[in-house]
């Protein structure tokens, strides 16, 4: 079943196969550890991105400070981890639920509000994120960073790293899937298509929002955890203002409302710089050129275009 | 007395676009709002679901007022209601907007949501199929996996129904639901009303097309300039001697 559009994911599971045979097939094309990183790194900007997107696709909100989150996530688990002796297992789902709770801390008050509140406030909370991890440097090591213990003593290498962020995206893409088909999922989509006609099925849209907020914040949180465990030395560069832009160009490159966009756009723009060795210093300018582009030539993204364009495609010839 | 109105009024900046006007909806039955535009009917019914707040007077739900609530909580309560400019989810098909309609009636947890627990599929299977038989109810079966943005205007108009009607209200608003529709168009409103007033539902129609309004409704109240000008049965409120001046000007009457 299922029509053409992005807006109508109901109930097929192909794409989440393909999703998951690419991740289980890619190996056999990664040469060495290098390729095998950039790989990592997708995943976890991915899963980040899946979470963005239901925040920014669905609930039609902006976050300019996901980072904030990504980088609390990977701050708390090897703090907890490294200068309190927690084991990471421990640490690490905790610091995802103490950046849930302050998602929700500050998202409460905030998402009563219309328009672009949250974009500003979340754009500060990145901010303060940022220097704070910068200026603790008796906590958090300072501009220079800080060590962070393993995951376990049975997770190391970069194979076992890729099976285990690949399957964390497929789960994670599975759930969003899940969640975006289901009743809780309508009435994100039904807020963006019409706020006054969702309060007038009875549908919250403050509590809504919230929720998508507190959901895009863990799935940050617990990428941001995984990455500071993976490459053993975290720096506030993680939490940082560039990486908040990118991840929302990520969302929007791949397109909004597609979670197959936010993975997509992760990946190419992930890739890009690293593979271009000689952009890495104009990274900013790359991004800002990329959301341009994308806003000017395909304002709903690349796969929701790529969509829209094959279901055109299938209805002229009849 | 399903729902009771005291003196509400509403003001936008200096503009009075209801004053203190009362209403009474009786059970089952239909109730049309009339008057020249801008007298204040839309103001009226975006009070009675709760999207605007009155600057004054209460609105009681079987004698319990809910005055300054929230959309949702009207909602929840069991007013539902339709747009006069269309509120349709443009974002999702035809079906999903009916399904979406079923909120109140499908609340699951987080958890069940995101790893679609068994209860969670069946739930959604029935869910699908009652969104299925409202569509077919309104006549629109065969648009059912259609994006919502890909239907002609007088079938989303009807798509506005069936979505309200998911909610299973026990008050439904309809904001002029015949508005640009053409005569056969029309009359399948006509007997959508009746269809949905035979089921016990309340209804108050806001309608500038009188013959749709005489052939439905109970009751009807005139409003002007937002005040309430006269009420009772179409026939009587038809010859009520203000209602023709307001409509036509005091010229029309002497003559």
């Amino acid at each position: 079943m299922g029509s053409s559009g992005a807006a109508q994911p109901s109930g097929s599971s192909r794409p989440l196969l393909v999703l998951a045979a690419i991740v289980a097939v890619l190996p056999l094309g990664l040469p060495n550890a290098y390729t095998y990183e950039i790989a990592i790194l997708v995943g976890l900007n991915a899963i980040t991105c899946v979470g963005l997107n239901l925040l920014v696709g669905y609930a039609g909100q902006i976050s300019l400070g996901h980072a904030g989150f990504f980088g609390l996530g990977a701050y708390g688990s090897a703090i907890l981890a490294a200068r309190y002796g927690w084991p990471a297992a421990v640490s690490l789902p905790v610091a995802v639920a103490a950046v849930g709770a302050l998602a929700w801390a500050i998202g409460r008050p905030i998402l009563r509000l219309r328009g672009h509140a949250l974009a500003m406030a979340t754009l500060g909370f990145g901010i303060i994120v940022s220097i704070v991890l910068a200026t603790e440097d008796r906590v958090t090591g300072g501009p220079d960073g800080m060590a962070v213990p393993p995951l376990a003593s049975f997770i190391s290498g970069e194979k076992t790293w890729y099976w285990l962020v690949g399957g964390a995206l497929v789960a994670s893409v599975w759930m969003a899937l899940n969640l975006i088909d289901s009743p809780r999922g309508r009435a994100l989509r039904a807020l963006h298509g019409s706020e006054v006609a969702a309060g007038a099925l009875g549908i919250d849209a403050a509590a809504h929002k919230l929720s998508a907020f507190v959901l895009s914040a863990v799935l940050a949180a617990a990428a941001g955890g995984l990455a500071a465990h993976y490459a053993g030395f975290i720096t506030p560069a993680n939490a940082s203002f560039l990486h908040s832009i990118a991840l929302v160009t990520m969302v929007v490159f791949g397109g909004m409302a597609s979670t197959f966009g936010a993975v997509l756009g992760a990946a190419v723009l992930t890739t890009l710089p690293q593979l271009l060795a000689s952009f890495k210093d104009y990274e900013m300018v790359l991004l800002g050129a990329v959301m341009m582009l994308t806003m000017i030539f395909m304002p709903r993204g690349l796969v929701p275009t790529v969509e829209r364009a094959l279901a055109a495609a299938r209805r002229r010839p009849e | 007395m399903l729902l009771r109105a005291e003196d509400l009024s509403k003001r936008f900046g200096g503009v009075a676009a209801l004053e203190t006007v009362d209403l009474e909806l009786e059970r089952g039955a239909v109730h049309a709002v009339i008057g020249p535009n801008g007298a204040g009917k839309t103001t009226l019914l975006n009070l009675l679901s709760g999207i605007y707040r009155p600057d004054g007077g209460e609105i009681f739900w079987e004698n319990e007022s809910i005055t300054g609530r929230a959309p949702h909580e009207f909602a929840a309560a069991g007013i539902g209601r339709t747009f006069q400019n269309l509120q349709v989810f443009f974002n999702m098909s035809a079906l999903e907007n009916v399904m979406a309609g079923r909120w109140l009636h499908e609340r699951h947890g987080l958890a069940g949501s995101l790893l679609r627990l068994p209860a969670l599929a069946r739930a959604e299977r029935a869910c699908r199929d009652e969104a299925l038989a409202l569509l077919e109810g309104v006549g629109l079966g065969r648009w059912a996996l259609a994006r919502a943005d890909s239907l002609p205007y007088g079938a989303l108009k009807r798509l506005e129904i069936a979505r309200a009607l998911a909610a299973e209200p026990r008050l439904l608003l309809l904001d002029e639901p015949a508005a640009g529709l053409n005569a056969a168009e029309t009359r399948g409103i006509d007997e959508l009303i009746r269809r949905i007033a035979a089921r016990g539902i309340t209804v108050v129609l806001v309608e500038h097309n009188m013959k749709l309004v005489m052939e439905v409704s109970q009751h009807v109240v005139v409003l002007d300039y937002g005040r309430k000008l006269a009420e009772g049965a179409p026939r009587a409120v038809s010859r009520d001697r203000r209602v023709i001046e307001a409509y036509l000007g005091s010229e029309a009457c002497s003559t």
